[in-house]
């Protein structure tokens, strides 16, 4: 999911640093002193997703989960996942210093288009069924942008990336079904559990 | 936990955090748009030598070097392949080119330049250093806060976690492809959030009774001396000078 630094060419560099740029902007303007613990809580959770592996036939898949921060985050998933993936860059140098633009873009903007779509689902009051297929379709339309996302900043660079971008987009296939069932689970649960968490403007 | 490396000594761990923020930032900038040759492999070298004076364990060097170049790896599965120009062999039926090969070589020397220096600025400075540098570059306050908070939720959550982990273990589970075994781990994931939430709470409910207004306050009292000074000079020079051959194309 990470691009690594100096594959990148500039043009695209800069393109997606200023487009989360300006995503980030969005997030802020909004974001509260008092928000701070829940976004931060959500940043760290995305970062420590990218340690927890899980099988996926004979490999196995560390989770993404961009689409449940967008979900429950909003705009504010640009800033929660620009610091989730600033210190990624420095504590294990996934990704890096120029990159973090596009690769901030790359995670924030399926989790924000997601969040649009979908987010009438965290409401009280909606069906089991309507959650279930709004929660799936989060967490498989936010990787499945994800990936295109990550292929389209690959092929931008150089139409000799072309094949390496459609097996990026491949790779990502059977995550998309394994991010869609556990962002669902997840709902669900946080639901019966903890519903404050979903629905936003909750901190005490 | 995440945390290795910054307990060394060497030159570099004494330098302020906010030049070595600044050079590693510019450098990147030069070396990610840098294309000729000499330019790279001076910035590799250059990256090295940082890297040594920063007295980064080998070992260690070369397991935060190696994700990086799972990646590289992978683009030269095709980059020979796909890029056109000029063929210089065969591979079965596969025409490599001249202008892959080179182009292949370049991302991968760009690449590990850069990462060696960003090892050497981890490894040589503490993340509270690097946000409080972050502070005081002007980065705005709302960022460099989420930035402490969540650096200090990482720990909390993933050794919540692994507290997790050993009790699903103990019950017995064992991970395989199939449902169960990823309601398990949603289930994880929203005990995590669930736990993580009412913790950040209580921390930050705590900290609002001990007066705090949104203000960041170091013990550490950055300053610029004369190693800084002259540090920073030396490799503002070098960067200059990868940037004026890279485009006035000297040497």
């Amino acid at each position: 999911m990470h691009i690594s630094e100096g594959v990148l060419s500039p043009a695209v560099l800069i393109g997606g640093a200023a487009f989360a740029a300006a995503g980030v902007a969005v997030g802020m303007k909004n974001l509260e002193q008092k928000d701070i613990p829940t976004v931060g809580i959500l940043s760290a959770a995305f970062f420590v997703a990218s340690l927890i592996h899980v099988p996926a036939g004979p490999v196995s898949a560390h989770l993404i989960l961009n689409g449940l921060v967008g979900l429950i985050l909003g705009w504010k998933a640009f800033p929660a996942i620009l610091i989730g993936l600033s210190l990624q860059a420095l504590l294990f140098q996934f990704g890096g210093m120029t990159t973090l633009g596009v690769n901030t873009l790359n995670m924030a903007l399926p989790a924000v288009i997601c969040h649009h779509m979908f987010k009438n689902s965290l409401k009280t009051g909606m069906g089991k069924h309507a959650v279930t297929v709004c929660a799936f379709a989060t967490g498989f339309f936010s990787v499945l942008l994800s990936g295109i996302m990550v292929g389209l900043s690959l092929y931008l660079t150089g139409e000799a990336f072309l094949p390496a971008a459609k097996l990026v987009v491949a790779a990502h296939l059977p995550v998309m079904f394994i991010e869609g069932i556990l962002t669902t689970t997840c709902i669900l649960f946080l639901k019966k559990v903890r519903p404050e968490i979903l629905e936003g403007d909750h901190v005490s | 936990m995440f945390e290795e490396l910054a307990n060394n000594d060497s030159f570099i761990h004494g330098l302020d955090p906010r030049g070595k923020l600044i050079i590693v930032f510019l450098f990147s900038i030069v070396v990610a748009a840098a294309d000729r040759f000499q330019v790279l492999l001076g910035s590799l070298t250059f990256g090295l030598l940082i890297v040594l004076t920063a007295k980064v364990p080998a070992r260690e060097l070369i397991k935060r070097l190696i994700p990086v170049n799972m990646l590289i790896l992978f683009l030269w599965l095709f980059l020979p392949f796909t890029f056109g120009g000029e063929t210089l062999f065969f591979m079965g039926p596969l025409a490599v080119t001249r202008e892959g090969v080179f182009y292949a070589t370049r991302i991968s020397i760009k690449s590990n330049a850069m990462m060696l220096m960003l090892i050497a600025l981890v490894a040589s400075t503490p993340i509270f250093s690097i946000g409080h540098a972050m502070h005081q570059l002007k980065i705005p306050k709302k960022i460099v806060h989420l930035f402490f908070f969540t650096y200090r939720y990482i720990h909390a959550i993933y050794r919540e976690y692994l507290r997790l982990k050993n009790s699903i273990k103990i019950r017995g589970f064992i991970p395989k492809t199939d449902l169960h075994t990823y309601k398990t781990y949603a289930y994880m994931v929203g005990m995590l959030l669930v736990r993580s939430f009412d913790r950040a709470h209580r921390v930050h409910n705590a900290m609002l009774c001990r007066g705090f207004k949104g203000d960041l306050y170091s013990l550490k009292k950055f300053s610029f001396k004369t190693n800084d000074i002259v540090s920073m000079v030396f490799m503002m020079v070098m960067i200059v000078i990868m940037g004026v051959m890279e485009w006035a194309q000297i040497i």
